[in-house]
């Protein structure tokens, strides 16, 4: 195994800031807008994209959590069972602007499945995808409307969005000795 | 992280870590039930059979319901309707139904270790829904799940069983659950429905309701049985209910902010008074709502997989 | 046709005998006992030789309580079959018990039973009556006509007699014809709808107990019945240590009581009883440990007279079904010998007690004069054992059409090699 980190802390902070730009420039302001993380890699970038939109915009967006997992594809033919976690969506989307937020997007199942989830909370007006990182290999005709970077990784690879608490960010790329 | 386990047969073959991850999957699982579209594709295009030998509405509409709102196509069998009538052995129903490919079952079966049979003999995962007097182990993670709602943990607390210990599964699967996670278990019941050697579950026997709640956490009552009183165990229910129940006086002894449990149905006036049942410490109902979530989890961790 | 065989260790307790000697066979008698290193060809020219040098040779072992389920329950077992695992298992002759369709409750199903064991069994078949017509215990059966037909006990095992004015008038009857009366004790209130021995394991499984309380007031009472009226009782699977007290007492008192314990109730315990494993269900049930501790004393010390196997084969179909629907019973012919052995190798038995439980007392206790001991002019039925054969049983190996033991997959150790009845060596 050997770590690699190909970005760190400012970088972050400056792609976070330009994504949200892009994302208010887009809607032509925050009216309608609300923010949803795809549990778990969602969570932590969708709230540093709220405080980062409301450091522009002087208003916090409403935020909420969408657990994917139920609605997963792979459920059934997965050999480990997935850990289901909390969802918690406390307004309704009937006619919003849903960004959805996730912190890698890979072959796109998790967005195809958090779509499919978000519907039994209102019918969106829209429904954009704002990731952090797109890593390729995708399986399914989806892609971002806001993409931090592009990583062009091998499958075998692992990459991850840190956003640590204490404040030490970074992107790291992990790869596998075996291959 | 997974379940050890293929099938729910009892309780006492859960490790603490299964207990804990049913309980907090099924905490995820509540709120689906709350959602304007109470539905989710986890299991579509897999089959859940309720096979009831037993007449159940509230358990198998508990788990007709979960398999639905996760999305499997859930059929209920009941002994009424089945071949039992025309004298087929269990094993033979079973096959019969291993032949339509179902993911899982879910049993209730008048005869002890039915389950326990069923697991060995099929390739689908077997939930006990019931098996004689031996196990009813989703009541008994439902019963811990509300316990831990109201309480905010489970260690530590002390839990009195009232009813029927020696013909009751919902006794032992408590017994076996609670202690398992630290409770300090009592059981309380004429002599006559105490089953032999209990106390070496660790469990406190008493013959006197009043001792018995003496500073109760929580206290569950214990259906009885009207249908199956017969036997003899004790004269009358006037008399039982005088010196058995849970009633304004009994409540007394126990701590003031006991909670109320009953698996249900409840026979007002017999086992425990109306006012309590409709108290504010009575979690009747949310039991019946963590019913749910306990069975939706269950049916994912069990049915959800790829079977081998 | 004789049979002369050599090397052998000779065990006969009744006759002192413990050590090699080469045991002349004639005309299906013992006709003679030699020193083991006179010439055989000196005894007789033409005899047939068996070198049996490494075995232990017995009196022909009587397994006084089985059931060969015929007529009426061949799928079950049949006389031939349930012979064949008696003989497979070390046994020469067996008492057969009555609860077959229809009930051997007359001389007719008797003499049946005996004409199918003269056409078909290896071993010797000796056949008991019913107590009372249908095993109902409402009335008696005619037990001098059985008698005379061959019957050679009176038992409704299976079905205790529950009425005690039936009892006394039962034993009475039999002290008429001088009949052992061999009582299944249980007191049928107390165990009813019971499974397994009443205790924690029960109050675990969530199974309905039979306590040994229901064994023990029978006991009692029949016990009682037997000093009023001088019947000969024998006491049928006795599994309990508060039964052997009762027993002991009764026997310090002069009672004629003798009984008989199976090898399942000083080998296994209730809690062996996990999986609910239906070969473990029988009746009277597998106890608790300590009751196992207290019969293995009680067939040391004698105050258990017989060890008898409650051979009860059933069909896999009856087995195979929930706890509480299979039938009781153990398939236990084939692995009595062994499971006695353990408690040899174990320091529990001597040899000689065990020869004297598996052979000398049942023929003592049926009145075969001529059985359970190797001496000239006795029967030539002769049990030859490798005391040191390691084997596992496996179902396939079961000569009894029941396959309903609780100890298959097991090791166990020391086994039959050859049974000789009647002077001939037995296939089986």
């Amino acid at each position: 195994m050997s770590e690699n980190i190909i970005l760190d802390e400012k970088n972050i902070a400056r792609v976070i800031s330009r994504m949200a730009h892009e994302i208010i420039e887009h809607n032509s302001g925050i009216e309608g807008l609300v923010l949803i993380g795809i549990s778990m890699g969602g969570n932590k970038l969708c709230e540093r994209m709220r405080d980062c939109v409301e450091r522009i915009e002087g208003t916090a967006l409403p935020l909420g959590i969408i657990d994917a997992t139920l609605y997963r594809d792979d459920i059934r033919s997965g050999t480990a069972q997935q850990e289901v976690h909390q969802t918690d969506i406390a307004f309704s989307l009937e006619g919003k602007d849903v960004i959805l937020i996730d912190d890698v997007l890979f072959t796109g199942r998790t967005i195809r499945a958090a779509m499919d989830a978000l519907m039994a909370f209102g019918r969106p007006k829209t429904i954009q995808l704002a990731v952090f990182i797109d890593r390729g290999h995708r399986e399914l005709p989806i892609r971002a409307d806001y993409v931090g970077k592009n990583i062009p990784t091998a499958r075998g690879e692992k990459i991850a969005l840190e956003l640590d608490a204490s404040g030490d960010d970074r992107v790291v790329i992990t790869k596998n000795s075996n291959g | 992280m997974g379940l050890a386990i293929k099938h729910l047969l009892d309780v006492y073959s859960l490790s603490k870590e299964d207990v804990m991850y049913i309980l907090d999957t099924a905490d995820t699982f509540k709120d689906i039930s709350t959602r304007d579209i109470k539905k989710v594709p986890t299991l579509r295009g897999k089959t859940v059979i309720n096979l009831f030998f037993e007449p159940s509405t509230r358990t198998r509409t508990s788990f007709e319901l979960a398999g639905k709102r996760l999305s499997a196509d859930t059929i209920n069998i009941s002994a009424s309707a089945s071949s039992v009538t025309k004298g087929e052995t269990l094993l033979d129903t079973l096959k019969n139904l291993e032949a339509m490919n179902p993911d899982a079952v879910v049993m209730r079966h008048l005869a002890s270790g039915a389950a326990h049979f069923a697991a060995k003999h099929v390739n689908f995962a077997i939930i006990n829904a019931g098996d004689g007097r031996h196990a009813h182990p989703t009541q008994a993670l439902l019963d811990l799940m509300t316990i831990r709602d109201c309480k905010g943990k489970a260690d530590g607390l002390k839990v009195t069983i009232v009813g029927d210990i020696n013909r009751s599964r919902v006794a032992r699967s408590n017994i076996h659950l609670l202690s398992k996670v630290g409770c300090d278990v009592s059981v309380c019941a004429p002599a006559s429905m105490i089953p032999a050697g209990i106390e070496q579950l660790g469990v406190k026997v008493h013959y006197n309701i009043k001792d018995a709640l003496d500073g109760a956490d929580v206290v569950m009552m214990l259906r009885i049985q009207k249908e199956r009183h017969g036997g003899n165990y004790f004269p009358t229910l006037r008399e039982y209910s005088r010196y058995f129940s849970l009633n304004k006086e009994t409540i007394k002894y126990a701590k003031e902010d006991v909670t109320v449990m009953h698996p249900g149905p409840i026979n007002r006036g017999v086992e425990i008074a109306s006012d309590i049942a409709d108290s504010e410490l009575s979690v009747i109902l949310p039991q019946v709502t963590n019913g749910l979530a306990i069975r939706m989890a269950l049916l994912f961790l069990l049915a959800g997989g790829s079977r081998q | 046709m004789s049979l002369i065989i050599t090397g052998a260790h000779v065990i006969s307790p009744k006759e002192n005998i413990d050590r090699k000697l080469t045991i002349y066979i004639k005309e299906g008698k013992i006709a003679a006992l030699h020193d083991s290193d006179t010439d055989p060809k000196t005894i007789d020219k033409v005899a047939e030789l068996f070198d049996a040098t490494g075995l232990t040779v017995t009196p022909g072992l009587i397994d006084m309580h089985v059931h060969l389920r015929e007529p009426g329950y061949e799928y079950k077992e049949d006389i031939a079959s349930g012979a064949r695992a008696a003989a497979r298992g070390g046994f020469t002759s067996v008492v057969c018990m009555a609860n077959t369709c229809p009930v051997n409750d007359n001389a007719s199903v008797t003499r049946y039973i005996i004409d199918k064991a003269e056409k078909g069994a290896c071993v010797n078949v000796f056949p008991v009556g019913a107590m009372t017509l249908g095993l109902d215990g409402k009335a008696l059966s005619e037990y001098g006509d059985m008698k005379e037909a061959g019957a050679i006990a009176l038992s409704d095992d299976g079905k205790p007699v529950m009425d005690a004015l039936m009892t006394r008038r039962v034993m009475e009857y039999a002290k008429t014809f001088d009949m052992l009366c061999i009582s299944h004790c249980e007191d049928a209130t107390l165990a009813k709808g019971g499974a397994m021995n009443e205790g924690f394991t029960s109050t675990l499984l969530g199974l309905t107990g039979i306590p040994a309380a229901a064994e023990e007031v029978m006991i009692a009472r029949d016990i009682i019945i037997a000093g009023l009226t001088g019947a000969r009782l024998h006491i049928a699977h006795v599994s309990s240590a508060g039964a052997l007290e009762i027993i002991k007492s009764a026997k310090a008192r002069g009672v004629s009581v003798t009984c008989e314990t199976a090898p399942h109730y000083f080998t296994l315990i209730d809690s062996d009883i996990t999986d609910y494993d239906t070969n473990y269900k029988v009746n009277p049930p597998i106890r608790s440990d300590a009751d196992r501790q207290t019969i293995i004393t009680g067939v040391r010390d004698g105050t258990i007279d017989v060890i008898a196997s409650d051979h009860a084969p059933h069909h896999a179909d009856e087995k195979k079904v929930e706890f509480i629907n299979a039938a009781f019973g153990i398939s236990g012919i084939e692995t009595m010998l062994p499971l006695t052995l353990k408690l040899v190798r174990e320091d529990n038995l001597t040899m000689n007690d065990l020869v004297a439980r598996l052979s000398e007392a049942p023929a003592r206790i049926l009145g075969l004069e001529n059985k359970g001991v190797i001496r000239e002019g006795a029967d030539a039925d002769l049990t030859l054992i490798d005391m040191d054969k390691k084997y596992t049983l496996c179902a396939d190996d079961l000569r009894s059409k029941g396959k309903n033991s609780p100890f298959l997959g097991r090791e166990l150790q020391g086994r039959a090699t050859s049974v000789i009845v009647g002077g001939k060596k037995v296939d089986w």
